[in-house]
């Protein structure tokens, strides 16, 4: 067995010349009639490792203590820092400053309802979402008895299920959207993608014909205009553009099929 | 003065509280989750290896059972637990993987057949029975003495938080997103709800409710090097404490997971040592066979973070910039096993390190990551002094983790506990209990108590700055109250605390807003930090002995004879600086498996005078019921089964115990 190993691994994170970088943050605050939408721009030096997690609990502990903004894991888990990095959506907490250049502008995701700077209530328009489009498993009949052996799934459907079942709802696909920014009832790739998980799930009893009342429409599968920002940003890297374009097949199949009948 | 009235509030949106709202909804009674983030972001989502539950579904898994299950976790608690609960706990734990299997979470499933994997860093090949095939399946953990621990590849905690939350919203349950519970209203022996912020507009609003249950999570904040989420900081523990009459148990009982990323702190599963990942020195040299022949890298969480931090101090660290280090080996698994099973163990990796772990190995250093203390309960999880008060999950200490988890043991307490106190606090509303009686007065006194404090806050001119604090703070905890502590280091961080707690009275803001003010959450959440922070210090300077996590150099012994109990603390008066302590005992002669060694770690221990005629008694019990099965002879030992809500009752099925 050969568990001794006499040279070890490459010491972690590869660090380039520190750099001083300036942080030109987006800064208002909605509810005060005195604010109006301006860039403030924050000083600090670069460190080894540095996201923009540290960096900006950095100048909110050094600099002002009245910037907002929200993380919660800090480890890439939770989807709660989506903002636009450089003109990019995607999670602060995960972005590394030597990926960027010195001089990084910050703004909150469009289309959600601005908190204030960088936070935004992504939270009140997903849960929109999830009432609308039912995201949640609709059982066959009676409830099951928990003493029993459950009940078996292929594992390799089990696996797909989770694929898809890995988005953590962070906005940046609504964020990066064409659609979302026109049509105000847009459901998004989110939505979307929560719809292909569901329609994959044999535990739901909703048929293609329950899918396409909830998304077969032009704030559906249907208002897509395929740019695909969405899959562009998506920090888990889901199959997105697949997904959509696997409904639309699925449920203009379907149309055809009704008009025909 | 506005007031929401509601049968059930619930505060916490993680899994314990969605869950403890479902079955409160379920039974007819309406709930309010309050949550400072949107659920879906909660804390539980960053459970990433498993939940454990005895399903014995895989062949590692066979011959496992809740009676396995029980030992395990008794064992990995340092017999600080609440056998009961433990009972109560592993009996509920298969029907919650079923049901969450049911309510859609994806659990990662059985294949028939061979497969390898790796043991012991050898390849091995195991079998899979074909009348497995598709059911739930189970990986190594540390602490187990059976593969126990039901995974979705290694995004546990998040497929099951997306499922109960999804679950919630089909319920129709309000979840009052990016509100703060400042403190709870009561009257010195009741519970009437609490006293909310808008994190958004600052208003304070008065909720009314029959039962308040706090699901909070940890208090892992306390501590600069934590694998904790930035929102786990204590603060429904802190205001449990605030009322003077509800307790908190054991808070000097911390867990420091093995492997958090370094220096970050950032959590890398378990389930990479239940894999078969290996952890290095300096040098290369997988060191824990040195220390723990028996289980290695699978001892429990308290033992290998202690033979870590020991291992660094005898110079075997690696060295960088930030300091020591040591490294997890998950090269061996293969980069199938960990594109498949430990993916976000790999997004980890090449986000916050550059590193990719089927090729490099990951550097780790222990940091606090569990926090088995909290808000004192009975087994029905209701404070045993403030009526109509429960706790669920992390926040709580019903206590089933005694002084050290089990990893996987966390996450399957958030949804067990809910399920389990969800019913429970139905049968409270639904008792002459439930109904309540109170005076507005006291509900605007409450109100006008917090506005107070908050404009206090906004409008003084103290000198001292919210966040230097609470960075004191943290530092000292992580300096003076980590896995090694001394009676002098103890007493140093006590005393620096309390100063801090009296500066913190003086803090002073330059952002004077009433909304969104980061600040001002930083100044009131300090306050009250400080607090919890005093409980676990104090805790752990006056218990002088090691037991679990809690390991005193300067008392190295288990010491059952004097320290077989339960640290309670209560803060009565607001202007004191530290807590009153008392001592709740446990009953040896009650418990199902009396204090002995754990199998791993310190084999030296000074027993408790009852121990050995409770070892003798069931040594008896056993012998007179050996021709009887496990369920008649445990329940001969320690009955329990009528402690639990009916709804749970039952035994559950296996391949091998099948159910008439």
């Amino acid at each position: 067995m050969t568990t001794e190993t006499t040279t070890p691994a490459a010491a972690p994170v590869a660090t380039g010349p520190l750099r001083h970088l300036r942080f030109h943050i987006l800064r208002h605050d909605p509810r005060d009639p005195a604010s109006a939408p301006r860039l403030q721009t924050y000083e600090i030096e670069e460190a080894a490792g540095m996201t923009l997690f540290i960096a900006l609990t950095e100048i909110r502990e050094k600099l002002d203590a009245s910037v907002s903004f929200d993380f919660v894991c800090r480890a890439g888990i939770c989807g709660s820092c989506a903002m636009v990095v450089n003109g990019r959506p995607g999670l602060a907490c995960r972005t590394l400053t030597k990926d960027l250049p010195a001089d990084i502008t910050l703004a909150p995701l469009p289309v959600f309802e601005l908190i204030a700077d960088l936070s935004v209530n992504t939270g009140k328009w997903l849960r929109g979402m999830s009432e609308r489009l039912e995201t949640w498993v609709h059982s066959l009949g009676e409830e099951v008895d928990l003493r029993r052996i459950e009940q078996a799934m292929d594992p390799d459907l089990a696996d797909k299920i989770y694929e898809l079942d890995r988005c953590v709802e962070c906005g940046s696909c609504v964020a990066a959207c064409g659609t979302a920014r026109m049509r105000q009832d847009f459901v998004g790739a989110v939505g979307l993608n929560k719809i292909a998980r569901f329609a994959l799930d044999p535990r739901d009893g909703r048929t293609d014909a329950d899918m396409y009342e909830l998304v077969g429409n032009d704030d559906g599968v249907f208002g897509c205009m395929t740019l695909l920002g969405c899959q562009d940003v998506c920090p888990k890297q889901l199959p997105l553009q697949t997904q959509i374009a696997y409904l639309r097949r699925k449920l203009a199949l379907r149309t055809v099929g009704s008009t025909r009948s | 003065m506005k007031v929401i009235y509601t049968d059930v509030l619930v505060i916490g949106g993680g899994l314990a509280g969605l869950r403890v709202a479902i079955g409160a909804k379920r039974r007819g009674h309406d709930a309010i989750i309050l949550s400072l983030v949107p659920p879906k972001r909660s804390h539980s989502a960053a459970a990433q290896g498993g939940m454990q539950a005895s399903l014995a579904n895989v062949t590692k898994g066979q011959g496992d059972s809740e009676d396995v299950h029980f030992e395990d976790t008794v064992k990995g608690s340092d017999w600080g637990a609440d056998q009961q609960v433990v009972r109560m706990f592993v009996n509920t734990a298969p029907k919650a993987v079923r049901e969450l299997a049911a309510w859609g979470v994806p659990w990662s499933r059985v294949r028939q057949g061979d497969r390898q994997v790796i043991i012991n860093g050898q390849k091995v090949t195991i079998t899979e029975r074909a009348e497995a095939h598709g059911l739930v399946a189970q990986r190594d953990f540390g602490g187990t003495k059976k593969w126990r621990t039901c995974y979705v590849s290694d995004g546990t905690g998040h497929a099951m938080l997306f499922a109960v939350s999804d679950k919630a919203i089909e319920q129709g349950i309000p979840v009052h997103e990016r509100t703060e519970a400042l403190a709870l209203i009561h009257d010195g022996s009741r519970c009437y709800g609490a006293v909310v912020r808008d994190l958004i507009s600052g208003e304070l609003v008065a909720y009314v409710a029959k039962a308040t249950t706090i699901a909070t999570g940890g208090a892992g904040r306390v501590y600069r090097v934590t694998t904790n989420a930035v929102i786990c900081e204590g603060i429904g523990a802190a205001i449990a404490l605030e009322t003077g009459v509800a307790a908190l148990g054991n808070m000097e009982a911390v867990q420091f997971h093995p492997t958090g990323i370094f220096p970050a702190g950032i959590l890398v599963t378990e389930g990479c040592r239940g894999d078969g990942g290996l952890l290095r020195d300096a040098k290369g040299h997988r060191f824990m066979p040195d220390y723990e022949p028996e289980k290695k890298e699978l001892a429990s969480r308290d033992v290998v973070s202690r033979r870590m931090e020991e291992h660094i101090r005898k110079g075997n660290g690696a060295q960088s910039r930030f300091g020591e280090h040591l490294w997890l080996d998950i090269t061996l698994l293969g980069r199938a096993h960990i594109e498949r099973n430990l993916r976000e163990v790999k997004e980890i990796c090449e986000s916050f390190l550059g590193v990719d772990p089927a090729e490099q190995w990951i550097p780790v250093r222990p940091a606090q990551h569990y926090t088995m203390g909290g808000i004192r309960t009975d087994h029905t999880g209701q404070s045993r002094t403030l009526k109509g008060l429960f706790a669920a999950g992390e926040a709580a200490c019903w206590d089933m983790h005694g002084f050290n988890r089990l990893g996987g043991n966390s996450v399957a307490e958030t949804v067990v506990a809910g399920m389990i106190v969800g019913e429970f606090v139905a049968d409270f509303l639904e008792s002459g209990q439930g109904e309540i009686d109170i005076p507005t007065a006291l509900v605007r006194e409450a109100l006008a108590a917090e506005r107070g404090k908050l404009d206090a806050l906004l409008a003084s001119k103290g000198s001292e700055r919210a966040d230097a604090l609470k960075i004191e703070m943290q530092q000292i905890m992580t300096d003076k109250v980590g896995i090694f502590r001394t009676g002098k280091d103890l007493e140093e961080a006590v005393a620096r605390l309390q100063e801090l707690l009296v500066r913190s009275r003086n803090i002073g803001l330059r952002y004077r807003i009433d909304g969104p003010n980061p600040e001002l959450v930083t100044a009131y959440r300090t306050q009250k930090m400080l607090k919890v922070a005093l409980c676990v210090a104090n805790g752990a300077l006056t218990r002088t002995e090691s037991r679990g996590a809690h390991f005193r150099e300067d008392h190295p012994r288990r010491d059952d004879t004097n320290w077989l109990r339960r640290t309670i603390a209560t803060w009565a008066d607001p202007m004191a600086t530290l807590p009153t302590l008392s001592y709740e005992p446990l009953d040896v002669m009650k418990m199902e498996l009396p204090p002995g060694w754990r199998g791993y770690g310190n084999k030296d221990y000074v027993d408790h005078p009852d121990t050995p005629r409770r070892a003798a008694e069931v040594a008896s019990v056993r012998e007179r019921t050996k021709e009887a099965d496990r369920h008649a002879v445990q329940a001969a030992l320690m009955p329990y089964e009528d402690l639990l809500p009916e709804r749970f009752r039952g035994r559950n099925e296996r391949i091998d115990e099948r159910l008439p």
